[in-house]
């Protein structure tokens, strides 16, 4: 597809990245020349410099051959002038980021009269994935597939796990419903494991169940967590009034510590509930004394990563509970893995996740099949959801009989509304949902591509 | 620096080489001239060289602007050692450093011989000789990323560095399809004249080459006499607009195609081009009226001989070094002008000498207010202040080089004209300049170190000095420094 994207920053910068990563025809627009020269330097993209919004600049992009405009430059306007002046020049589909809450209310407005495909508000969208973490604090993060019937999650192995030096072969012992793991990351490599893989304390697993299931899993490893009730949130700034207004409309106790007075004055005015403090969120007087130790949770939002990673890092030392880290510099995101530090949430990547699954949905309306994506295991492996056509060549026979490409794992099957972590006697059916893992390099576009060559003919 | 790349990408393009020599060989079965093994084995040591160097897919395929340029300097270097091998080995010509000064001129497009008489070549190895041109015309590189998938995103990089101009830009979002549109130009352009050509009743085999000469902006032709050999005047003037279309940039042509008339024609440099084509026409035209006679054939040949100078192409319909000084003159200056940026031919290229005129007002400007802000734009648009500076600090380089070829040239004793402009017709890869290396003279009785220097003059001009010399001199002090960690 082609797709223009307009405003290299952050999010415009990753989603470059990962869109022209997947084969896109990727037309970047950006005003600074700088910047274009050295994007067009370190990826295989077009680059215009000029002002997004404007008619001249569009029509050099040969705006009216691009299948998707996303207009992610730091001004919401301008953002939503370009999508309109993009849709009337005949862009096919537009995205535009629009982070002012003013503008939030009129979405469905300007969706239906703008004709506005998506608008995307990065922090409201770090604040949701926050929240989802903070209900279920016991994974790292979680994913879902087939309409939230698939839950896949991320969990670090603490020593002393029940998990820690168990073959797979002899998971059953410990835990007897349904869950597979089906990728872990150890020594920043990405496995997919099968029955003589012995786990470790300190991996990283990716483990897939029903979504019922996935709490009994955690039971029986002895790792749930309670979830949060009260939380701390370090920083302010936007992502931190939306977590906020979510946690106290269910019942969280949240304590925001900011170091500006009137942000501080704004928050109260704005969350009736909650407890704002005016200090230094470096300090570590401060939050002994404001009691760090009896959270069940804190959060690191200021608006600088390193701060954030440090903090995070003193908090660890201090609770038992969940501690999550704002990191938004990728560079810094890789070290601070390093840490040890486990939860990190980056608005930016996030944004990207999301308009990457709607350019994925756009791409099934013509021809590929993929339902959901999502990146597992440090974002090395992938979990694709396909739906299964009536073409594919193996309806029908058992799994065990199938041969796979190497680093492919077929992880679940969900079909009439029930979801199977499938044997090797199950077999895959017209119209199932089936999530497969996948550590290779190319990109598949069909779940037939998953066997090995010459399993096609037959 | 990532070696392994370097080599994996070098190993591919010589393998690419080698299927390249297998078009000669056709050529030569057909004609039966005899040389068909000689190409044969050719093509077998470029495979194995090919298959040696490629042997191994590198793991980490990163490339930045070190290994890019490497790639290219290396890539243009080994191609001719290897294109130089069907003449070696055929005995057509003798000296291996004639063979390599040969195929360098083809592959740079210059066009300027040492063979003092080509028709009793075989047709096989004509053909290979002008094929260079038509290769080297629009880039190995390049065309090698038309036709091979080149999955890294920093390929930019090798474009850049072979694609002639101040400024280089995509056409497409992807570098394959931006490769891919450059070359059906090319091959769109190549195959009109040569039926335009055939219809003037040139044998076939003689319209492939100017063809492929004119391509190229290369210049070498099958006939001791070039295109004078031609008494048409039909077939002049498809050469002469031909010649001019092949110095346009290419993106041009792209806009013309996708519809787009407006960025075509609000291209200043190509205004300036044929601006400058015409003017310099006419008042050639005048001056050498009383040697021709009628004012119509005198702008014939005056448009000629402007147009195969300034795009760089070196093919002749008259001995211009019997022209007047004014004319000599002006084609001399032309030969520095050059072509278009994003175009096969050569010299400084007119957007450059643009943006360093413009960038020079502004600094006189700056003079009478040393306060005024100033910017140089081109097409309407700005460019950079790097842009602008890269401009004038190549102008100084390309002066010290030529003034450092000239020296070396004068060793050989003989006279200035001859001397300066065999340096000029070099490194502007023209081919023909005046007196003994004119239209009707070659190079061959130069000494063995001025081929060398002139060799190196060809593939500086057709590179832009720059990859060349960083791909080659860059490498050298960082491995030591690497050693001491």
């Amino acid at each position: 597809m082609r797709i223009i994207i307009v405003g290299n920053g952050k999010v415009g910068n990753t989603l470059a990245e990962q869109l022209s990563g997947e084969g896109h025809d990727i037309v970047i627009i950006d005003r600074s020349q700088q910047n274009i020269d050295n994007l067009v330097n370190s990826l295989d993209v077009m680059g215009i410099c000029g002002n997004g919004a404007s008619y001249r600049v569009l029509i050099e992009a040969e705006v009216s051959r691009a299948d998707l405009l996303i207009a992610c430059t730091s001004q919401d306007e301008v953002n939503l002038l370009c999508c309109l002046v993009a849709k009337k020049l005949g862009a096919r589909h537009t995205i535009a980021r629009v982070r002012n809450p003013e503008y939030s209310d009129q979405l469905v407005f300007m969706r239906d009269e703008l004709g506005l495909s998506m608008s995307i508000n990065p922090e409201r969208v770090a604040a949701a994935e926050l929240f989802k973490i903070l209900r279920f604090p016991s994974a790292i993060k979680i994913e879902t597939f087939s309409g939230n019937r698939v839950e896949l999650a991320d969990v670090k192995l603490r020593e002393g796990s029940p998990l820690d030096g168990i073959y797979l072969r002899y998971l059953s012992k410990i835990y007897k419903g349904n869950a597979l793991i089906c990728a872990v990351r150890r020594e920043n490599k990405t496995i997919i494991p099968d029955g003589n893989f012995m786990l470790k304390a300190g991996d990283k697993i990716s483990v897939i169940a029903p979504a019922g299931d996935m709490l009994n899993f955690f039971a029986a490893l002895g790792a749930v967590l309670p979830e949060a009730k009260n939380v701390m949130i370090i920083g302010g700034g936007r992502i931190s009034f939306y977590l906020s207004r979510m946690l106290l409309d269910n019942g969280v106790h949240v304590k925001i510590i900011d170091v500006d007075p009137s942000r501080c004055d704004d928050l109260v005015r704005l969350l009736p509930g909650a407890m704002v403090i005016c200090g230094d969120g470096t300090d570590q007087e401060l939050l002994d004394e404001e009691g760090i130790r009896d959270m069940d949770a804190v959060i690191a939002l200021t608006g600088v990563d390193e701060e954030n990673i440090i903090l995070s890092l003193y908090a660890q030392t201090k609770i038992e509970g969940k501690v999550i880290t704002k990191v938004n510099r990728s560079t810094l995101m890789n070290i601070a893995e390093t840490t040890g530090l486990d939860s990190i949430v980056s608005p930016r990547v996030l944004t990207a996740n999301l308009i990457v699954r709607y350019v994925r949905a756009m791409q099934n309306s013509l021809g590929s099949n993929i339902e959901t994506l999502h990146r597992v295991a440090g974002g090395e492996a992938e979990a694709l959801e396909f739906r299964v056509g009536k073409s594919f060549p193996m309806l029908g026979v058992p799994l065990k009989a199938l041969s796979l490409k190497p680093g492919i794992l077929i992880a679940s099957i969900s079909r009439d509304g029930k979801t199977i972590i499938p044997g090797g006697r199950d077999a895959i059916m017209a119209d199932d949902r089936v999530v497969v893992i996948s550590t290779a390099d190319s990109r598949f576009e069909d779940l037939s591509e998953i066997l090995q060559k010459g399993q096609h003919a037959i | 620096m990532n070696s392994a790349i370097v080599f994996y990408l070098i190993g591919l393009i010589v393998k690419v080489e080698a299927a390249l020599l297998l078009v000669p060989t056709a050529i030569s079965v057909i004609y039966k001239d005899g040389v068909t093994a000689e190409f044969l084995l050719s093509a077998a040591i470029a495979y194995l060289v090919g298959w040696l160097l490629s042997r191994k897919k590198p793991t980490d395929s990163t490339m930045y602007a070190r290994e890019g340029f490497t790639v290219v300097a290396l890539v243009w270097i080994i191609l001719s050692a290897i294109g130089a091998l069907p003449f070696y080995i055929s005995r057509e010509i003798p000296s291996y450093l004639d063979c390599l000064f040969e195929v360098v001129s083809g592959f740079t497009t210059t066009g300027a011989s040492i063979l003092t008489e080509v028709e009793s070549m075989s047709p096989g190895l004509l053909f290979w000789r002008s094929f260079t041109h038509w290769v080297g015309g629009m880039g190995v590189l390049v065309f090698a990323m038309a036709i091979l998938p080149m999955a890294d995103k920093r390929a930019m990089h090798l474009m850049r560095a072979e694609v002639p101009g101040p400024i280089v830009g995509k056409l497409a979002p992807k570098l394959h399809d931006t490769a891919k549109i450059l070359y059906l130009i090319y091959i769109g352009l190549t195959v009109t004249q040569f039926i335009l050509l055939m219809l003037g009743g040139m044998p076939a085999f003689d319209s492939a080459i100017h063809a492929f000469g004119t391509a190229g902006t290369g210049g070498f032709s099958c006939k001791n006499a070039s295109i004078a050999a031609y008494d048409s005047a039909y077939i002049h003037w498809v050469i002469t607009i031909f010649m001019a279309l092949f110095g346009v940039n290419f993106n041009i042509y792209y806009y013309l195609l996708m519809k787009n008339f407006r960025s075509a024609f609000k291209n200043e440099e190509l205004w300036w081009y044929f601006g400058i084509m015409a003017a310099a026409s006419l008042a050639i035209a005048v001056n050498i009226m009383p040697m021709i006679g009628s004012f119509g054939s005198s702008l014939r040949y005056s448009a000629f001989q402007v147009s195969t100078i300034m795009t760089t192409t070196g093919f002749a319909t008259a001995d211009f070094h019997m022209w007047p000084t004014f004319s000599k003159g002006l084609l001399v200056l032309l030969m520095f002008i050059g072509a278009s940026a994003g175009s096969t031919g050569g010299g400084l290229k007119v957007s450059r000498l643009l943006i360093i005129g413009k960038a020079a007002k502004n600094e006189i400007k700056r003079m009478l207010h040393p306060r005024v802000v100033t910017a140089v734009s081109m097409d309407g648009k700005p460019v950079g202040e790097g842009t602008a500076s890269g401009a004038f600090m190549y102008l100084a380089i390309y002066v010290f080089i030529a003034a450092a070829s000239v020296m070396v040239l004068t060793l050989d004793g003989y006279d200035l004209e001859t001397t300066f402009t065999a340096m000029t017709a070099c490194l502007n890869n023209i081919g023909p300049g005046l007196n003994l290396v004119g239209p009707t003279g070659n190079y061959s009785f130069f000494s063995p170190l001025s081929k060398i220097v002139l060799i190196l003059d060809m593939l500086l001009g057709r590179l832009e000095i720059f990859p060349l010399i960083l791909g080659l001199a860059i490498p050298m002090p960082r491995r030591g420094k690497a050693k001491n960690k």
